[in-house]
This record gives C-alpha cells, structure tokens and sequence, in this order.
C-alpha cells in the first residue's frame, strides 16, 4: 500500500503586509515592504529600531463568544496564529466549532495539528511592577520576590507564555482532538511542523491537519537578544524599505518581525470526496542539521541545508531541471546568505544557475517561526497565479551568491517550487510543492 | 512516493541525567529502594516563595562526558545535562562522539536527533537588574532606553541564544554529528513522550536508521518557580519534601518541580541486527491527542488521555489486557491523579484494578519537558529485571482512586508489555508503549 498523498487544501495568513492571504499576496506581488519603524514599544537605545508589524487587528473577532475570557490569556503569539487559523479553515471549507458550531461538517478526532512556536518572551511590562515591588537599595531582591512580587504576577501568567498554548488555543477554539504538537526550532518550526503533520497524515493518524507556524518578535526582549547577536541591522534604520537585503552585497543584517502563516493539509482521497479546492500537492520533505561551533550560525559550506534538499528532492522524485521556483531563506545576514547559496548550488547542481530564486523577508521580514509557513503560503499563490514577482533589495548579488534572483516580475507556469529553512541552533528544512492538476 | 516501509524499532541505548543519579543503574537503584531526590532548594534562594523545595540535579559535572567542555560552556542547565544523557546513550549504543571519522558505521545523514525540550532560564540577574533599571515608577511604564542601556551592558549574546529551545538539540548535533531528521518538541509535560513517539514513527517510515530521542528541561529557576506557584500546581509541604510527592494519595497537593535530561537510542531493528548491538527493548505503539477543552484543566473524563491511550494500544496491534504495567503521569495533583485513574479505568475496563500502575515521580520528582524520556528509561530497566518500581508516598487512600498503585516497595513480577503516559498542560497527552525484545 502506497502512503496516502497530501494536499494542501486552506491557507492562512497575518503578516506585515496583511491580515489575510489576499493581501499579503497583493503586497507581495506590489513590492511592498511591510517593514518600518517600531512601534509597539520605544526603540531608544537599541541598535536596530525597526520591524515587521502587523497591521492592527481585534481579536475578539477570531474568538467564539463562549470562550471571550481566555482571551485574557493570549500572548501576541497566540492571537497571530489564531487569525491566520481562522482564515485558513474558512478557505478550505472545512466548518469546525468555531466556525459554525452548527454545521460542522469535519470529525474532531480525526484532525491533527501541528504548529511551530517560539521562545515566547514574557511581556515586560507586565513583569515590570511586580519586580519594581521587590527591590531593596536599588536592587532586585529574591527574598522580596518571594513573598510581594510573586503575588502580584497574575495567576495564570505562565499558560500565556508557554508554546503549545497556540496549539492548545486553536484547538479548543476549532475543537481539535487528535494529534497535537507544537515544534520549537526557532526559524525552521514553521517547516517542520508542516513536515511533521504531513507525516501524521501520510501515516493514516487523521484526515486533515491544520499545520504552520506564529511568532511575534517584535518584544524588547527578542529584539534586543538578535541586536546583541548582530544578527539585526543595525544600519539602515532611517531607511526601513531598504534594510533588509537578503544575498545582496549590501546587506548589513537581518530585519525581525511578526507573523503567522497556517495551512490546511488534507488526504488526497477525503479533499477529492468532499470536493475542496486543492491548492497545492506537498511531495518532498527534507530535513537535518548544521553543525558550526559557531552556532549562532549555519556552517559556511551550508552542507546541512543541502543535505535537507537533497532529501527533499529524492522523496518528490524530480530532477533540480523541473524546480520552477526556489523560496530560500534569506535572512539578510551575509554568511548565512552565502552559506544558503552553497547548499542550493551543492544540492541542485548547474541546474540551480537557472531556476527563479525569490527572497520574501526583505518585504516580509524575518518572522522567526512563522517564515517558513509563510513562504510555503506565499509559494503556493505564486503557483496558482503563475506569477513570480520581482525581488526587493537584491540589487547587487553578493560574491558566492549566483543565484538567479527574480529581479523583474515574471509570467511563469509553476509546477514545482521548494522552499528552504534553517535556524540557528542549525536545524534545517526543505519542503517541495507540486502544482496540484 | 516509494512504496510504504515499515521497520520494527528498538532501544539500543539509554542515559540519564537526574535528581537520583547521573547514569541508569544508579537511578534505578535508587528508584527499587524508595529513595528521594527531592529536597531544599539550592540552585536560587526560594526560602520566600510558597515552595522552597524541588527535585535537583546535583554534582553534575559536564566535563566527564565531553572532551571539547568548551563548546557547552554557555548551556543552559537543559543542554548541559543533555550531553551527559547523550553521551551515556552513544556509548551503550556503540556510536561515536566527538570523532570527525566515526568507525561505528552508522550513516550520519541517517542518524536524527528528536527532543522534547524546553527553554533554558534567563540570565537571572541581568534580567531583574534590566527591569529595576527600566522601571519608571513615576509615569508607571517602562523607560526601554534605561531598560536596554543595561541589557546593552551585561546581556552575553551566546548565554541569551542559549535560551531557546532547540539549543538541546544543537548541542547533541555537535557531540554526535548526526546529519539526519532533526526536531525539537515542547508540547509541556507530554514533550519527550512525544518526541519518542514520533521518532520511532520516523524509524518506522524508514526516514532515519536511528533516533536520538528524549528530553531535556530545567525550570527550577525563579520565574519558572514563580509561574507553577502562581498557578498552584507544586505543592507547599515545605516541612517535609521527601514526602511531599505522594501521587493518588488523598493528601497530594500538587507536583515537584524537577530537572534533568534522558536519552534513548531509537533504531530500527535492521540497523540494530547489522550492527550487532544489543537491544534492550521494543518500541510497540505510540499516540498522541488533545483534550481541546480548556487550557487550565484537563477533559473532566480524561476524554484526550483516553484517546492517546486507545490510539496507542490500536497501534501496537494489541488489547488492554496484554499490558503488564503501566507507568503513569502521576504527577501527585488532585487533578492528574483523579483524572488519571479514571481514564485508566476507561480503557482498562474489568482489567483496570489488576493492572499494576506507578508514579515514579514520587521519588524523582516531576521532570517536566524531560518527565516521559526519564520514565521510559524505568519502563526499560523494569521489563530487563522483572521489577516494578513503586509509588512512594502512598500515605492515605482516597476512595475512587482504587488501582494497583503498587504502593511503597517495588513488585517482582513477570514483565513484557508497559505503556508509559505522559500528560501535558493545555490537554497534551501522549502514550508510548514497549515490550520486552524478542526475536520473530
């Protein structure tokens, strides 16, 4: 018996430039740049003072009415993935309590989810009166702590910052009972957790799976950990459009940001029974590891990455000749850039001088463990409009990265496109998409 | 797609990191004769906070099991003790660490690494230190210029990346250089169940040959203590640690925080007969579900533990009445335990009360991210020698909850079948069940 075939049959998605897919594409294909000054919190003092926010929204809209109360409860993490949850079941017609909790048409315990999460940072300013009421002579003092700041800290602070709660929330929200994880890679969960769910459907486990990633990074804490990293730009704060310039020779680092992209995969054979629109066919899931003792980034011959391609590849059964689209990494960070470039070219040969290479976090920026679902979604419409928009801010490649970047808008019938991921901590990720005919 | 591979998987090597002892034997031993690992706190000074006790690591000294202690040195409390656990497991399972030539034949693109890990402690006192200077107590908010000027100043990057939870795994990869499939989990207290679970689902598609699976977690630091004290999940008996875990006894007033790291070597058995290794035991079935109930409690009915149970046991191929023993989440809250010993008795029907069920965590503490890794290595050591550990603490009954607890000693009997349980906050459950090897 053959494993049952995987589509993706909902997308969802909140990003910098948009609260949903359509807009979010619509940017895309505009060149629009979702990346500006920081506003959630004053920037003074840090290196890099701007981000990837998403526009404003209210999430009591995305909330059933019996479960208002918990939304006292949700981090930022937790709200982005559940309005890009939310789009997603309503795109791919599957009607769950949440949606309409009188015409559910899917069964709870056959459906699975899986969604990357990250280290969610605790808000400080929440934090910040209980630790202010325990200091003695201008000091943070524990024996204080213990017995004042402690009990000003809200009883279930901790449930806000755990990162299964986006899992958790989405599935009391949608009624998700069957099999639940939430992967904590940094940069590569969104893709493994598409990968994982992918696997708990080919196996048979459940019918569909709700599978992505959110992260909210735009938090002083998180902010401050990549500015001390100099993995954030710390040049071009004045000019936010141009800052993050993924294999370009001129750029100078990353740009953080906040994001949640959510898909809906189905079993070939049920999407087909109950008629759903089929967005894309998921074929090939590579993954492995870098090893750099310089963790804080992936080694620079990028071998990691290619052997996760290579994976990828052999498990579509295609040639790198048939790849019609390459959605890379591309943080903005010069060796990590050239590092991806290394492990394209190693894993896909001469072959990869040619195929459309598109960076997304120069107009997206870098949104942690949401990226990788994202650019997944972002591939997925550049397939089914057979449109692969120009690149923003790759001017002037990079020495070593001979890719061949998109720089004009292009009419492209897309059969095939891979998407790469890596974190560092090293973990990496590829995932082959096949226009579904 | 190629045509559907299904490998029987095996355990070819453990190792462990925890309050009762840095190997196997040694927790094991400690586990047969009823011994705790819970005492007063010494990593911080919790003696203000509601609970000043837990279950810690103690002596644990990395530079034993690494030759290149340089490359951990910026761990976080989680990775450090997960190389101990890692290099313990490689060494029983005959891989090699740290060689850039391995001899031990095993393909690295094939050995995966899958953990169920947690985040590592801030850096407690530039953290405080930060938000005291921060702090506007005139305008009541946060003056974020003062905030960074001192996060600027004392922050170390490398001790701030190592804060995040895939770095557990990052340092396995460098002790081992595994290349294979490589995740990291955090679904709460189910985190390592799971991580075996869908390990050995990876080995059984044929994915990787060997899976470096298990757990890694310290949250004995004083905003992890604070979170669990505000939610009054740990217990208060700050007069009497030892005795305070006393899962499904009617006094239990809630769970021990503890810390550590366990490793199982996860591998198909093809991988394992080429390489003449010895395996100790069988990885049957796995499941995983969620309660979708509500994020503070669990399904009052254990709807989602019987589910993970019920998926588990359909996995393996095998009925409730094959099981032998049950090692239990048994985390010594009303709520588990209840809970627990009802969705038990759900499954077990007219077996429930023959079936022998322990919590381990009364003497080793709740490890939670590392809690169902560190339980599986008892599974493992209880079917080898035919002993069931027992439940200490087992003071007073509660009328409902009425199983085979096997309270306070350990029980020879014949074992050959054991699930292990593991449920996490938010309504994770995941089961895991083995069986004694044999061949056939």
């Amino acid at each position: 018996m053959s494993p049952a075939r995987v589509v993706i049959t909902g997308l969802g998605a909140i990003t910098p430039l948009g609260l949903n897919v359509s807009d979010t594409w619509a940017g895309l294909c505009d060149g629009k740049v979702g990346i500006d000054k920081i506003t959630a919190f004053d920037p003074v003092g840090f290196t890099c003072k701007i981000a990837g926010q998403v526009p404003d929204y209210n999430i009591r809209q995305f909330v059933p009415k019996s479960l208002r109360k918990s939304v006292k409860l949700m981090s930022r993490d937790i709200e982005l993935s559940i309005i890009a949850a939310h789009e997603a079941f309503l795109s791919s017609g599957l009607v769950t309590k949440g949606i309409d909790p009188d015409n559910i048409n899917v069964n709870p315990e056959r459906m699975a989810i899986n969604i990357g999460a990250g280290l969610i940072s605790c808000d400080l300013v929440e934090l910040a009166p209980a630790v202010a009421a325990s200091v003695t002579n201008g000091k943070f003092d524990i024996h204080k702590w213990g017995k004042d700041g402690l009990e000003l800290v809200t009883p279930l602070w901790l449930l806000k910052y755990l990162p299964n709660m986006l899992a958790c929330h989405i599935g009391i929200i949608h009624d998700i009972q069957g099999p639940s994880n939430t992967i904590t890679c940094a940069e590569v969960a969104g893709h493994l957790a598409i990968a994982e769910a992918y696997q708990v459907l080919a196996r048979g486990n459940s019918d569909y799976a709700l599978a992505g990633g959110a992260e909210a990074k735009v938090n002083p804490i998180v902010m401050i950990r990549q500015c001390l990293l100099k993995r954030a730009t710390s040049q071009n704060n004045d000019e936010p459009a141009f800052a993050c310039r993924p294999f370009d020779a001129d750029a100078k680092g990353s740009v953080f940001g906040e994001a949640a992209g959510v898909i809906i995969l189905e079993n070939l054979e049920n999407a087909k029974k109950r008629g759903a629109k089929i967005y894309a066919e998921l074929i090939g899931l590579g993954h492995s590891n870098s090893i750099n003792p310089e963790y804080e980034h992936i080694e620079p011959d990028g071998y990691g990455l290619q052997i996760a391609i290579e994976k990828a590849m052999a498990q579509a059964h295609i040639e790198p000749e048939q790849l019609d689209l390459i959605v890379p990494h591309g943080t903005g960070i010069p060796a990590d850039d050239l590092a991806e470039a290394r492990a394209i070219f190693s894993a896909l040969g001469e072959a990869a001088k040619k195929i459309p290479v598109w960076p997304t976090k120069s107009m997206l920026s870098n949104t942690g463990a949401a990226g990788g679902a994202v650019d997944v979604i972002a591939a997925v419409c550049a397939m089914n409009d057979s449109k692969i928009p120009a690149a923003v801010n790759c001017d002037k490649k990079a020495e070593g990265c001979n890719l061949n970047i998109v720089n004009q808008t292009k009419k492209k019938d897309i059969r095939y496109a891979l998407c790469c991921s890596y974190t560092y901590g090293g973990q990496t990720a590829a995932v082959i998409l096949k226009r579904f005919d | 797609m190629t045509k559907e591979m299904t490998e029987r998987v095996v355990i070819t090597g453990m190792g462990i990191v925890s309050p009762l002892g840095h190997d196997v034997d040694t927790l094991w031993q400690a586990l047969l004769s009823g011994k705790s690992g819970v005492a007063k706190n010494t990593i911080f000074d919790a003696s203000t906070f509601p609970t000043t006790f837990d279950a810690e690591v103690k002596d644990y000294d990395l530079t034993k099991y690494t030759k290149n202690p340089q490359l951990h040195k910026n761990s976080n409390r989680g990775s450090a003790f997960v190389v101990g656990a890692t290099a313990q497991a490689c060494k029983q399972a005959q891989i090699n660490i740290e060689t850039a030539e391995p001899t031990d034949g095993i393909d690295r693109t094939r050995l995966g690494i899958y953990l169920g890990a947690g985040e590592g402690s801030v850096d407690n006192d530039v953290f405080f230190a930060a938000i005291v200077n921060g702090w506007d107590s005139e305008k009541n908010e946060m003056d974020w210029g003062r905030w960074a000027q001192v996060a600027f100043e004392k922050m170390d990057s490398m001790r701030e990346l190592e804060q995040e939870p895939n770095m557990p795994a990052t340092h396995i990869a460098m002790l081992t250089s595994a290349r294979g499939p490589t995740r990291s989990c955090l679904t709460a207290c189910a985190a390592s169940t799971q991580a075996v679970g869908e390990a050995m689902m990876l080995i059984r598609k044929g994915d990787a040959d060997i899976i470096i699976a298990g757990g890694a977690h310290s949250m004995i630091h004083p905003l992890g203590l604070t979170g669990f004290n505000r939610l009054t999940a740990l217990s208060t008996r700050n007069d009497s640690p030892e005795t305070a875990s006393r899962p499904f006894s009617a006094t239990r007033d809630g769970f021990i925080l503890g810390e550590g790291a366990a490793i199982a070597i996860l591998e198909s058995l093809s991988s394992a007969k080429k390489r003449g290794v010895e395996i100790l035991a069988e990885v049957i079935g796995y499941g995983s579900s969620s309660d979708a109930f509500r994020v503070t409690d669990m399904h009052e009915e254990g709807r989602g533990a019987i589910q993970a149970i019920t998926a588990a046991l359909a996995d393996a191929g095998i009925s409730y009445k094959d099981v032998d023993y049950i090692n239990t989440h048994g985390t010594s809250t009303m709520e588990n335990d209840s809970i627990e010993t009802k969705a038990i008795k759900a499954v077990f029907k007219e077996r429930a009360k023959n079936t022998p069920v322990s919590s381990v965590k009364s003497m080793l503490g709740h490890l939670i991210g590392a809690a169902g890794a560190a339980e599986l290595i008892t599974c493992v050591c209880a079917i080898r020698d035919n002993i069931l550990p027992p439940t200490m603490n087992l003071i007073d009954r509660e009328p409902e909850l009425d199983l085979d607890y096997i309270p306070n000693k350990p029980r020879k009997m014949p074992v050959d079948i054991v699930i292990n349980e593991s449920f996490g906050f938010g309504g994770q459950n995941n089961v895991v069940i083995i069986k004694r090897w044999a061949s056939g």
